[in-house]
């Protein structure tokens, strides 16, 4: 599968995850981290992935460059708690070849 | 005590069109929601925002959907206990159930039907270390009354919608507002946002960005909040204030049904989707995002198809060993509980000469 890309995740318990993430589907890494199952339903991507929740908030922790942040995503991190400065919606983040060996960690549930 | 046949807890898409489908079979509905209105997440989260999968909708606003299916159960008259969250449920040995809310307000049915969706909506609380000892002591996170803010001091913290209208609100009952947000923009309606500008302007909003509070200071009650600004320099310093009311959002909870002696799967309530999508407890029912099954998808049209066979079952419950047919609305027509009727127009008979 040429498309897929890999992707390290490390959950809320501090458990790191190696997956394989498509790039054709449309997914997002939120959707992702829902289908592999690594944050228990209904504590993640509560909105649907509208960037209207924070519930799928993640800090990058490797040096890949991403989507710049659009006003929506700016502007629901800056009320989210448990803000950093490498943090994101994973919602926001469409998986793309780019981000092959991508590491992020999941913000603690609120 | 307030008496219903099914009782519906969440007044979200999948609640309100069950009222629809009860009253074809002549049920009556009572729901209730932890939300004060009707709607659940299309009123709360995305009001404003499309639906493409809705059946013969190509395009329908999550808010325009609720008004629909309000106005498509009307005439079936269900009752409504909002602003207050379900709490316990206890089983009568005729086998109907006391549902009680967090206010004490008890209803009376034989059958309930969790709508719930995610849960009910708790608010959002911000990581502030002293913050809970103050909760009803000046702290509150959603206004319900706003009366008693009444030439009072109140700082309120928040960048959305809700702390935008509560600001502009309270400029005209509290002696002072001030509204404190981690960044100079603002994220809300453009009028909401055009109007705290002009009550800044005239000194009726003080507005502190970008700021943070950070802390409480009070004995028994608040009395200011500590706030971090970190215009140009960092610096810290308090407001003095009667109320403190954070604004974050609001957070579904699977919250009190949790605890209620169902079978809980992925945060979802496990029904028998071969039959009914009756729980573990007979005469409970789980329908829409609240519940899981194999294959089950968390989509309103599920939903809807998941509240029409339960209303059948719930019909059995209610009116064991009767005889009932499945009808079209087509050809019997909607008979409401306010006497109304709906009816498709007769075909005319006339000669044509």
């Amino acid at each position: 599968m040429e498309q897929d890309v890999n992707i390290k995740i490390i959950d809320r318990d501090g458990v790191a995850h190696e997956v394989l993430a498509p790039t054709d589907m449309a997914m997002n890494l939120m959707e992702v981290v829902r289908s592999y199952e690594l944050a228990p339903e209904g504590t993640i991507g509560i909105c649907g992935g509208m960037a209207m929740c924070s519930s799928c908030q993640c800090y990058v922790l490797s040096d890949h460059e991403l989507p710049e942040m659009q006003d929506d995503e700016e502007a629901m991190l800056s009320e989210a708690f448990n803000v950093k400065d490498n943090s994101r919606l994973g919602c926001q983040l469409q998986i793309n070849p780019d981000m092959d060996g991508l590491e992020v960690e999941l913000a603690p549930e609120i | 005590m307030i008496k219903t046949d099914i009782l519906i807890i969440g007044a979200g898409p999948t609640g309100l069109f069950t009222v629809f489908e009860a009253g074809l079979l002549k049920l009556k509905c009572h729901l209730i929601d932890a939300l004060p209105q009707p709607g659940g997440q299309c009123s709360e989260i995305y009001f404003k925002k499309p639906i493409y999968d809705i059946p013969a909708y190509p395009e329908i606003l999550a808010g325009d959907l609720t008004d629909k299916l309000l106005e498509q159960c009307k005439q079936f008259e269900p009752g409504f206990t909002l602003g207050e969250r379900a709490e316990t449920i206890d089983k009568q040995d005729d086998g109907t159930f006391i549902v009680t809310t967090n206010k004490g307000t008890k209803h009376h049915a034989p059958v309930v039907a969790i709508a719930g969706g995610l849960g009910s909506f708790e608010p959002r609380k911000p990581l502030i270390h002293n913050i809970e000892a103050f909760e009803d002591k000046g702290v509150e996170y959603m206004i319900k009354e706003p009366e008693m803010y009444r030439d009072k001091k109140v700082v309120i913290a928040g960048g959305g919608d809700s702390a935008l209208d509560w600001s502009i609100f309270l400029s005209d009952v509290a002696s002072e507002v001030t509204l404190i947000h981690r960044r100079n923009e603002f994220r809300g309606h453009l009028d909401s946002v055009e109007k705290v500008q002009e009550l800044k302007n005239l000194g009726k909003i003080n507005l502190i960005t970008p700021a943070e509070v950070t802390g409480i200071v009070g004995h028994h009650h608040v009395k200011a909040v500590v706030v971090s600004q970190a215009e140009h320099i960092e610096k810290e310093f308090e407001i003095e204030c009667d109320h403190f009311i954070p604004l974050f959002g609001l957070s579904p909870k699977l919250g009190p049904i949790a605890n209620w002696g169902l079978e809980i799967e992925k945060n979802a309530i496990k029904v028998n989707n071969a039959l009914d999508y009756q729980t573990n407890i007979p005469g409970v029912f789980a329908i829409g995002d609240v519940n899981t099954y194999p294959g089950k998808l968390k989509l309103i049209l599920c939903g809807f198809h998941e509240a029409t066979l339960m209303c059948q079952a719930a019909y059995q419950i209610i009116n064991p060993g009767k005889r009932y047919v499945l009808k079209y609305t087509t050809v019997s027509g909607v008979d409401g509980f306010d006497g109304s009727r709906k009816e498709a127009p007769k075909a005319v008979v006339k000669a044509i000469e």
